[in-house]
């Protein structure tokens, strides 16, 4: 089991950089980008070929991001040049890259197990460290005796995490990032200050495919392989990771919604690895299984807000009819008719 | 004006023609070789009834839309064909909807810095920086209304009168060639639009910018600017120079309507007085 809980959480924060891209082309952009499914694939596929073909891993990596880009960028251009409905022109470019994926790979499936990846190179240089011996002595000492193979995967990457986190809050605070959020939340406005949206929206499209790719290539170095059909449903698990970090650790800031997002990743890989615990539950059943927390996610909060609603006014009615009957000769009486109309 | 003397003139249309869904049975002349001209510091009042093309008049000159004819003069260069957004770096533009002019989900001090940034090319320089928070704060303070100390505050929870007037301060304090009012006090409650005016007048004072202000409220018309207007079917049908304009009254103005016209102005067209 807590092997289990500690796998997910690796691939929690593996998974953010993904669901921090869906992040701003959803929330930032307002544009439900369905790119998602395809650029993930590509990043992946991108990676692997490259790593395949015997090139460094890192370098494989930041090519897949650079891919990632350029399919963001191409569904831009559909949408504010070809004037192709936003949901449309991310679904056709899903379409045309999933031919394209597996162009890149030549095959549906490219194994990298015995290669040298990212996250082999990244072990050894942890196992360097020797960190983990210092962890492990101190978990061994708190009475826990669940030793992972390696803490290495899951710090490095939640850093990574954080410090992709970091340069979205920043980037989101200056000249541009302030006119790519001002054309998710008023076109008309941003456009009579000089804005060109279409620009932006490609722009803003553009990195947040690069970060799904990005995403996608660690994946693929994290599970040994990449598969023309790791990217079904992703957009709606990066959705839900945003929802479900959002309803729980707030959005009322950029740094805070980030932040959520990263914690709404892992967070959702911690629930699916708990649900498929469940007996009568299989692996075939994570999609179902997604778009019920995605659901729920999104209900929820608006039920727990009309309660909330509900015993404020009732509160507040009582604490009228209190006052009321302890000043027979005040104005309460109007203000409960008021407190009423408004109920 | 026959003198032979060149002079400056801001913003020139010439012969601007527009006409929409031509060809169909829908179609429609909106404008009818307008010719207009604003030397700089001149802040002109458009009124006209409803369909007279006053909002066609303001698109044509924002970039919004363009003419099927005839040319628009920003400062002697022909910016007929420049895009909105980058026409813009030119005017000013406060829309009707309160709403319009501002990002909600922005604080006070964002969406200020997106105004600030109009001018210039946009690059990776932080966006509310401790020398333009005091600028903003600096201009703020014009409003009377205490934003100032708000400047965290996230705009959808500013009224539609505080909006307003943030809309108004964002699209002038970077000094506009041109400033382009639409009816932009038209959605708020007379309290509001009075001071909506007032701050208008204060700030196209202090800028001195050159401004096109279209309005439904006659009364308003002749209380700002120095020259007015009058639009009706696609044309000007109607304009006063300066000393003509102390003189008008909102009678003078309807009776003139009439005369040229022949017809009542209507109360259904929204004459509001």
């Amino acid at each position: 089991m807590p092997t289990a809980i500690f796998g997910s959480i690796e691939a929690g924060a593996i998974y953010a950089l993904m669901a921090l891209g869906v992040y701003l082309s959803f929330r930032i952009l307002d544009f439900p980008d369905l790119t998602v499914d395809g650029s993930f694939v590509t990043g992946a596929s991108v990676a692997a070929v490259m790593i395949v073909g015997g090139y460094n891993p890192f370098l494989a990596t930041i090519a897949a991001l650079l891919a990632g880009f350029a399919a963001g960028c191409l569904t831009g251009l559909l949408h504010t040049k070809g004037k192709i409905n936003a949901l449309l022109s991310g679904i056709l470019m899903m379409i045309a890259l999933y031919s394209i994926n597996l162009r890149i790979m030549g095959k549906s499936n490219v194994p990298l197990l015995s290669e040298e990846t990212a996250m082999t190179k990244l072990t050894e240089f942890w196992q360097g460290l020797g960190i983990d011996q210092a962890i492990q002595s101190l978990t061994a000492a708190l009475g826990m005796n669940f030793i992972p193979k390696t803490w290495g995967i899951l710090i490095l990457m939640l850093i990574l995490a954080l410090a992709v986190k970091v340069l979205i809050d920043l980037f989101l605070k200056t000249d541009v990032g302030l006119a790519i959020r001002a054309t998710g939340d008023n076109e008309t406005m941003i456009r009579s200050f000089s804005a060109d949206t279409d620009l932006l929206k490609i722009f803003g499209l553009g990195i947040s495919n690069a970060l799904v790719a990005f995403s996608g290539a660690l994946v693929a170095q994290y599970n040994g392989f990449s598969d023309v059909g790791m990217g079904i449903g992703m957009i709606i698990i990066g959705l839900a990771s945003v929802i479900i970090g959002e309803a729980i650790f707030g959005a009322k800031t950029i740094v805070r919604a980030t932040l959520a997002v990263i914690g709404g990743a892992i967070l959702y890989r911690i629930i699916v690895t708990l649900a498929l615990r469940v007996e009568f539950l299989e692996t075939g059943d994570m999609k179902l299984i997604t778009a019920v927390i995605v659901i729920s996610a999104l209900i929820l909060p608006k039920i727990i807000q009309q309660q909330k609603e509900k015993q404020r006014k009732r509160r507040r009615l009582l604490e009228a009819k209190k006052n009321q009957a302890s000043n027979a000769y005040g104005k309460s009486g109007e203000h409960l008719a008021a407190i009423k109309s408004d109920s | 004006m026959l003198m032979g003397k060149v002079v400056n003139i801001l913003l020139q249309l010439n012969q601007i023609h527009k006409v929409f869904n031509e060809g169909t049975p829908d179609e429609k002349i909106a404008l009818h070789r307008i010719n207009l001209q604003l030397k700089p510091g001149d802040f002109m009042t458009v009124i006209g009834s409803n369909g007279a093309g006053k909002s066609t008049l303001m698109n044509m000159i924002s970039g919004k839309l363009i003419p099927d004819m005839g040319d628009v003069l920003i400062d002697g260069s022909d910016v007929t064909l420049v895009k909105e957004h980058k026409r813009s770096k030119l005017i000013g533009r406060v829309f009707q909807d309160p709403m319009a002019g501002t990002a909600p989900s922005m604080t006070i001090e964002e969406n200020l810095a997106i105004a600030y940034s109009r001018t210039m090319t946009r690059s990776l320089h932080k966006g509310v920086s401790k020398k333009r928070r005091d600028f903003f704060q600096e201009k703020l303070e014009m409003l009377h209304l205490g934003l100032e100390n708000r400047l965290s505050a996230k705009v959808g929870l500013l009224s539609g009168g505080e909006r307003q007037a943030l809309s108004l301060l964002m699209a002038t304090f970077t000094e506009p060639k041109i400033l382009l009012l639409d009816e932009h006090t038209a959605a708020l409650d007379p309290a509001r639009a009075e001071l909506i005016t007032n701050l208008t007048k204060e700030i196209v004072e202090t800028f001195k910018l050159t401004t096109l202000m279209v309005t439904h409220n006659m009364q308003q018309a002749l209380d700002l600017g120095n020259r007015l207007i009058m639009m009706d079917k696609a044309q000007v049908i109607f304009e006063t120079n300066e000393e003509q304009k102390q003189k008008l009254t909102v009678e003078k103005l309807l009776e003139e309507f009439q005369k040229i016209r022949g017809e009542k102005m209507s109360s259904d067209k929204a004459v509001l007085i």
